[in-house]
């Protein structure tokens, strides 16, 4: 009751602000963008079933907001910053877009959220990794919702290191997201009183990795770090598996891994494997009601990214009715100042640098034994408490912070 | 432990083999482009599309009919060989006789069309295919673990080289063919059927591309997009080893196998270019490739 009492006094106050500030929406359209790799790589993880969670919440939603139309315009960022670029340029300086969301590679989310700054737009990424998306390169054009590689190394290179894993040896994919990863974890293994021994960079994307796994066992790490992500750490899993790496004694450490790719792999090649996600689709009846949804709509369960854009989507939609504007400040502040609470996050929080703070969890993969279908993939370690999980404020090198 | 460069001598050697295996794929693939481009004059980009479906093939092939590994490194090469054939006969032979370009868009289009209807139908992430199990283990060589199927790459990719080769070079069926695309008249006036020998040869090199496809299943993620980066390296491997040149594309492949396996230890993060900087040097000195005759 008190929460609700909370939701409608800050919804009233923020209707008035909005009225003080003469909001209006632009057009009489609130047009959003959906940008994402709809045909390589990092294709599945958001894709084109992204767009479907996405139209499932305007859906959801009404269809339309504060009296105004919702339309939607897509494209494929083809994993590329200068495409992205150009792409959000014109959506932003010539149609109108209020709002893009997706995006994927951190590279592309980087490129692009410069872009909607300039001009004052809102992004709302929820496919990209790189923690460095709402520190050095924070904006105040943009949230980063779904996870990133803070709590990715916080929740798994701690789990591994406190059970024994003491030196590592890193293969990064060679681009921001993978620095990222690769520093974030590198912190965390030193804190934790581990080593990090060696480091190999490899091009992005790789398809044969048996001369870097060859190296990493020649490094007699106890644990090989895969600082990658997608088809690179499907492909690293499986020549680890062939050529012999845990029978040897070392352990294989996934940092990124989506729904798609652990199923991708399947139970018998996976199993044991701990790794870190914002979401999973068998949680509790409210993520099962909503994939099941989902899964008449594309006939696969959703990953972290699907179920993230859903709820992202959600939240913006509701700040634009709440203000009555689809000003990017207007729209960001009502949705700081609006707890998230649905299937997707419980009293999640998106904080001035842009960072939706969340509960993360740490899981590890079913054996076949245990899984009872094909997506019947985790077992959730640990719940790792918003607190726990991302960068603290006061070590952020966001210009929107006072530090 | 000796060193060289900074590396011990048994993680070279391991790497060493490393490209060789990786070489002899290469190989396989750059062989079936230069049979086709020696023979037909047909800048083959629907290479790594075929090579792909090699893969898909076996793979879809195993889930819904349960054919094994063995039934499917003849099935497989078979089937997208036999879809090669029709590719030539209903499209390639209509632009026979024009600009190389000619051939590029078309087979390009055709590679674009039948990975995204692919991809429309079974995503990126990859699927499933376990590991034959005769194959699955190794032995340990001393400096590195070897997994026997690896070993099996590399002979089985080596005979069907050699025996590629030798058909083409060696026996009457080649000299038909090498006259075939030579003077196409005066063989049919010989009594030689030159357009199916024509079909023959683009189905056979594409089958090529198939069989590496087969092989590359068990170890690599197969996805429909897996042939899109492995034609651009295999496509370089060919223009320095010497356009058409049978023997120069089996050699040239493992050579820069074992290059990029170099690079890939002694500084990872050019290996994905190092293959197209020595494309470069050879244009630069020798334009018609390192086995190409020159014009």
């Amino acid at each position: 009751m008190t929460m609700m009492k909370k939701l409608l006094t800050s919804a009233v106050a923020s209707a008035m602000m909005a009225s003080g500030a003469q909001a209006a929406i632009s057009n009489d359209t609130v047009k959003i963008g959906y940008l994402a790799d709809m045909s390589g790589t990092y294709r599945d993880l958001a894709g084109p079933n992204g767009l479907k969670a996405l139209e499932m919440a305007i859906a959801d939603f009404g269809g339309q907001v504060n009296g105004a139309k919702i339309e939607v315009v897509s494209a494929d960022d083809r994993n590329s910053p200068d495409t992205s670029s150009s792409t959000v340029r014109r959506w932003v300086e010539n149609e109108d877009v209020d709002l893009v969301a997706g995006m994927v590679a951190s590279s592309v989310s980087i490129a692009v959220s410069k872009i909607l700054e300039e001009n004052d737009r809102l992004g709302i990424i929820s496919g990209s990794a790189a923690s460095s998306i709402t520190n050095e390169h924070c904006t105040p054009n943009h949230i980063h919702y779904v996870y990133d590689t803070y709590p990715l190394a916080n929740g798994t290179a701690s789990a591994v290191v406190k059970e024994g894993g003491k030196t590592w040896y890193m293969l990064t994919a060679d681009y921001a997201f993978g620095h990222a990863l690769e520093g974030d974890v590198t912190r965390v293994v030193e804190a934790n009183g581990g080593e990090i021994v060696g480091t190999v960079r490899h091009p992005f994307p790789t398809q044969d990795f048996s001369s870097f796994i060859l190296q990493a066992q020649a490094s007699g790490a106890d644990v090989i770090g895969l600082a990658n992500a997608g088809a690179d750490t499907t492909n690293a899993i499986t020549t680890a598996s062939e050529f012999g790496v845990t029978q040897s004694g070392q352990t294989l450490a996934a940092l990124l891994l989506f729904l798609t790719d652990v199923h991708a792999l399947g139970a018998q090649t996976a199993q044991g494997i701990q790794l870190t996600t914002g979401w999973y689709w068998d949680m509790n009846d409210e993520t099962r009601e909503w994939s099941d949804r989902f899964m008449e709509e594309t006939g696969v369960r959703p990953t972290m990214v699907h179920a993230g854009i859903y709820s992202s989507t959600m939240q913006y939609l509701n700040a634009v009715d709440a203000t009555g504007s689809d000003d990017a400040q207007t729209v960001r502040k009502q949705m700081m100042d609006t707890p998230i609470n649905d299937m997707f996050a419980k009293n999640g929080k998106i904080r001035v640098d842009g960072r939706m703070v969340h509960d993360m969890y740490l899981a590890e993969v079913k054996t076949p034994a245990e899984s009872k279908n094909e997506w019947d993939l985790y077992k959730i370690l640990r719940t790792i408490p918003a607190e726990e999980s991302y960068r603290p404020l006061s070590e952020s090198k966001c210009k929107l912070v006072n530090n | 432990m000796s060193m060289i460069f900074g590396v011990p001598l048994a993680v070279l050697s391991g790497q060493l083999l490393i490209g060789i295996i990786n070489g002899a794929f290469y190989a396989l693939l750059s062989l079936g482009l230069a049979v086709i481009f020696g023979l037909l004059k047909i800048i083959n980009f629907a290479h790594g599309a075929m090579y792909m479906l090699g893969a898909m093939t076996t793979v879809l092939m195993f889930d819904y009919l349960g054919v094994n590994y063995w039934v499917a490194l003849l099935l497989a090469p078979l089937l997208v060989g036999a879809f090669g054939v029709a590719i030539e006969y209903f499209l390639l032979r209509r632009i026979a006789g024009q600009d190389h370009i000619y051939s590029l868009l078309l087979t390009f289009g055709i590679a674009l069309i039948i990975s995204g209807v692919l991809v429309n139908w079974f995503g990126v992430s990859g699927l499933r295919y376990a590991m034959p199990d005769m194959f699955k283990g190794g032995v340990n060589l001393g400096f590195m673990f070897m997994p026997y199927y690896r070993a099996w790459v590399i002979v089985a990719a080596l005979v069907v080289c050699f025996g590629t080769w030798f058909v083409i070079e060696k026996t009457k069926l080649g000299a038909y063919l090498r006259a075939g695309t030579e003077d196409s008249q005066l063989m049919q006036g010989f009594g030689i059927n030159v357009p199916l020998l024509i079909s023959l040869t683009y189905g056979f090199g594409v089958a090529l591309a198939a069989f590496a496809g087969v092989l590359a299943a068990p170890i690599y993620s197969v996805t429909p997009v897996m042939g899109s980066a492995t034609l651009i390296t295999v496509f370089a491997v060919v223009v320095i080893g010497g356009m058409g040149s049978i023997g120069g594309a089996i050699i040239t492949g493992i050579l820069m196998g074992v290059i990029e396996g170099l690079t890939k230890t002694f500084y990872p993060p050019a290996s994905s270019a190092v293959i197209f900087l020595v494309m470069v040097l050879v244009l630069m000195f020798r334009p018609s490739g390192l086995f190409g005759k020159e014009a």
